[in-house]
């Protein structure tokens, strides 16, 4: 499964960054498919982006003038969000697998939540809310409405796009001030976190982790437990890198479908598909 | 198959045709053309210059 997983990962981040020419030439992609988003948070700017990012696209409607509801966005989020939920996360994210290659880093001891963390995972509802939301439409630069939280956090921005642009860009480059190095800052911060803690980003400040957490309990996938067959080992628990309970393994907001407690369960209670036992079971019942 | 034993759709379901439903409204209203205008030209605030 982990073998699996990476293999998608990678696949779905090269087919979604492969604009080799932009990369090149320090320009990015003005074609066609930038009309569709990516599920996962993934910059525009960045110069092998083949298509938009849904929270870059979500601050671009709430940043025209007057207000309309953002319907095109939101409906992408329903689909997306109802069909996979954080499978996202967990399977189709550029910046997760970031995150995830530099957890396997074997130094500092690996932690799966910092202190308060009851308390901090509301923080990613925090940004949806203040950054992308009211941040998009009330905070102005100039005349013009700023998107907030590209401008004052976003990572992924800063890793895929900026730096890139940045290297291949002379007279961008030269433009690169204090807002540059508060989000490089934000970058090093979250990277070298990512290296003792699972994900930080993912769990404590991503609005886009938020809105398809949202989805997590009645999206089409999901982490199915046969809870007669459960020997309550606590095998799952301890393989889930968010720490979450079997009772939580899916239907958690925080569950990013990773599947690793579906490996660890020696009994195969877990799976991301009803099994015929449990048909069975709902057949006779 | 318990998807076509149950009599009430899941929720998913009511989700996907919910975010079709949005997804018309929001191309209706040219919305799709706003994000192609903002995706295609770099964007300065992402890039922590503008």
């Amino acid at each position: 499964m982990k073998k699996l997983r990476l293999t998608v990962q990678l696949i779905f981040t090269i087919l979604t960054n492969g604009y080799t020419y932009g990369y090149l030439n320090g320009k990015i992609y003005q074609g066609a498919l930038k009309y569709a988003c990516v599920p996962g948070l993934n910059c525009y700017s960045c110069p092998g982006a083949v298509a938009s990012c849904p929270i870059g696209a979500l601050q671009a409607l709430l940043n025209r003038q007057g207000f309309q509801i953002p319907f095109g966005m939101l409906g992408f989020f329903f689909l997306v969000g109802s069909l996979l939920g954080r499978f996202v996360c967990g399977w189709l994210c550029p910046f997760g697998l970031v995150q995830d290659l530099l957890h396997k880093i074997p130094v500092f001891r690996k932690r799966k939540r910092l202190p308060l963390h009851h308390i901090l995972k509301f923080g990613k509802y925090a940004v949806l809310l203040l950054f992308v939301c009211i941040g998009s439409v009330f905070l102005f630069g100039g005349f013009a409405k700023v998107p907030a939280f590209c401008k004052y956090i976003c990572p992924s921005g800063t890793l895929f796009g900026a730096i890139p642009l940045l290297a291949a860009n002379k007279l961008l480059r030269s433009q690169a001030g204090g807002l540059f190095f508060w989000k490089l800052g934000i970058l090093l911060f979250l990277l070298l976190l990512s290296v003792t803690v699972y994900r930080p980003f993912c769990q404590y400040l991503c609005p886009l982790g938020a809105i398809y957490g949202l989805f997590n309990r009645f999206s089409l996938v999901q982490i199915h437990w046969e809870e007669q067959q459960c020997t309550s080992c606590g095998a799952c628990e301890k393989a889930c890198p968010v720490a979450l309970s079997v009772r939580d393994i899916s239907r958690s907001p925080e569950c990013i479908r990773c599947g690793r407690c579906i490996e660890a369960c020696p009994g195969g209670c877990l799976s991301f598909f009803h099994t015929k036992h449990r048909e069975d079971n709902h057949a006779g019942g | 198959m318990s998807f076509w034993k149950n009599k009430t759709p899941p929720g998913w379901l009511w989700g996907v045709l919910m975010g079709i439903f949005f997804l018309g409204i929001g191309i209706f209203q040219g919305q799709f053309a706003v994000i192609w205008r903002k995706a295609v030209m770099i964007c300065m605030e992402c890039i922590g210059i503008g």
